[in-house]
């Protein structure tokens, strides 16, 4: 445990006008670890994740990755940092002027290696594949997918160049039970094979029983309980165990 | 009581605007000065260019052209009631020309490319901005600045000019159509009439006006849609405020443009 953390947060804290949404997260991910994140939704977990990447800037509070600081870095520094991500965002984030391969290829085309046209487009449509889609989707447009297939084509985009970290918001929603479970499977495969280090958002909990390492649980700004996957069924955390069992009571209000 | 609390009221709401209004101006100075240090600086995205080249310019002519030509038309009429009061008909042909080049062509051609291009651009980003496509470029490794902001200005700035170009053209065509068909002005002396009078600076002027006003078009497509609100109706104010936007700085730059034509 004395090696450096992958990703820190101290403190981290955002609030939007009079929303505070972030009012103090801690959290730690080890080098090559599947941590899940689980919250109800609007708890701020997507914009934890973007805290991170630098796309949102904390009111307070301070992020490590690699042991540096990022949350106040710009330029060349931000570029570097940004070079080990791959993100999927929750709506897909598509670029819908390009066609899907040159989506999933986006950071082969334009990023510091330029690659040619048709090897880039080897590694999408292998990607592609990957994430169960068919060599014929490579040439159409977002616009003529389903939001499944969306969501797909954004998580061959994320792993694409390689990251050393990925970062997947809510990446089986919308996906039937079938094609969710191949896409657990592949973040497994990514972290297990590879060694990436992952964070994901999820709110299925057969997800996050296959894929995570540790869970970290937020809810009113603050990481409830974190643990191992495998303590989260006796955590003795009221809020974990109401998230898990789905239960309508409980210290966590379901507004109505 | 009352009347004091409404004075209050008024004033606030005034010192409310003049404040949005300011901190609006130095926003869109940093945007301005921000977008240009990365139209100097590489990489640039040359196919991206020449595609929004292709949108902005090409897409705009038929737009542009009919505006000149009825312009054109009209212009000659109207000249020609005013020339007659000076038994000055003759003018009719070389004052078409310069109202055209000088004024007209830009002026009428930046407002309906106002009207088409800024209104696209700021939707286009707009809905960028709300899907999340801007923050997945960045994540990219891909500046949002270089790789969407850069193309539309540089293209906007290059294809002004060559639409108003040949707006000029074809403005100056419909009023010799009203001229020659309708008001019975000999072909040849038209045609004449309309290249002895009309001078380099004339058309010069325009042409740098038009360069002005593709930048002004593209810059408020942008910075609108690039800080565009949420949702929906956050796209559907950006478009307004693109347009209403770029029309308004457009007739102002007009001003001052010509102004300075006019000392210089
Ligand atoms: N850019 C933004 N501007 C204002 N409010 C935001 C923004 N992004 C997120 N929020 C607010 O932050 C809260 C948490 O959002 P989010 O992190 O997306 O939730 P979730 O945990 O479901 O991913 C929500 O109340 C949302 O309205
Ligand atoms: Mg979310």
């Amino acid at each position: 445990m004395s090696e450096t953390p992958k990703i820190e947060l101290k403190g981290v804290a955002k609030a939007f006008g009079s929303n505070a949404v972030l009012r103090g997260v801690d959290l730690s991910v080890a080098k090559g670890e599947s941590m899940v994140i689980i919250g109800g939704s609007g708890t701020g977990k997507s914009v934890t994740l973007k805290c991170i990447l630098g796309l949102i800037r904390p009111d307070a509070g301070e992020i490590h990755v690699d042991g540096a600081r990022v949350d106040r870095s710009s330029g060349r520094s931000r570029d570097a940092m940004l070079d080990k991500f791959g993100m999927l965002f929750q709506g897909g984030a598509l670029f819908d002027s390009l066609t899907v391969w040159q989506n999933v290829a986006f950071r082969l085309l334009h990023g510091k290696r330029k690659l040619p046209n048709d090897e880039a487009r080897a590694i999408a449509i292998e990607k592609l594949k990957r994430v169960g889609l068919k060599e014929k989707t490579a040439d159409l447009f977002p616009a003529e997918l389903s939001g499944g297939m969306q969501k797909r084509v954004g998580l061959a985009r994320a792993i694409a160049a390689a990251p050393e970290i990925i970062f997947f918001d809510e990446p089986t929603t919308g996906l039937d039970p079938i094609m969710a479970d191949v896409i657990n499977d592949l973040i497994r495969e990514l972290v297990t094979e590879i060694g990436a280090t992952a964070m994901t958002i999820t709110h299925d909990m057969s997800s996050v029983r296959k894929i995570a390492d540790n869970v970290a649980m937020i809810h009113e700004g603050v990481v409830q309980w974190c643990g191992p996957i495998g303590e989260m069924e006796n955590s003795g955390n009221a809020y974990v165990d109401q998230f898990i069992h789905g239960r309508a009571d409980g210290p966590i209000e379901a507004v109505r | 009581m009352a009347i004091t609390g409404f004075i209050t009221d008024l004033l606030a709401s005034i010192g409310r605007t003049v404040l949005g209004l300011c901190s609006t101006a130095g926003h869109l100075a940093i945007f301005t000065a921000q977008a240009v240090s990365h139209c100097l600086r590489p990489p640039f995205f040359l196919g991206e260019i020449a595609r929004q080249f292709l949108k902005i310019g090409y897409f705009s002519l038929p737009v542009v052209g009919m505006t000149a030509v009825f312009t054109g038309a009209v212009l000659a009429l109207q000249i020609y009631v005013g020339s007659a009061r000076f038994n000055a008909e003759s003018a009719v042909a070389s004052i078409v020309a310069i109202g055209i080049v000088r004024e007209l062509g830009p002026v009428l051609g930046g407002l309906m490319v106002a009207g088409r291009v800024s209104a696209a651009i700021a939707a286009e980003i707009g809905t960028m901005r709300v899907t999340e496509q801007i923050d997945a470029l960045t994540t990219l490794s891909t500046n949002p600045f270089k790789y969407l902001v850069t193309p539309r200005l540089i293209a906007a700035t290059v294809a002004m000019p060559i639409l108003v170009a040949v707006a000029d053209a074809i403005g100056i065509m419909g009023g010799f159509l009203v001229g020659v068909g309708r008001l019975g002005f000999n072909e040849g002396a038209y045609l004449n009439n309309t290249v002895d009078f009309l001078e380099f600076d004339d058309v010069f002027s325009g042409l740098v006006k038009a360069a002005v006003f593709g930048f002004i078009i593209a810059l408020m497509g942008c910075y609108q849609g690039y800080n565009s609100g949420r949702g929906a109706q956050g796209v559907g104010r950006a478009t307004t405020n693109a347009v209403v936007g770029a029309s308004v700085l457009i007739l102002a730059a007009n001003y001052v443009l010509t102004e300075l034509f006019f000392s210089a």
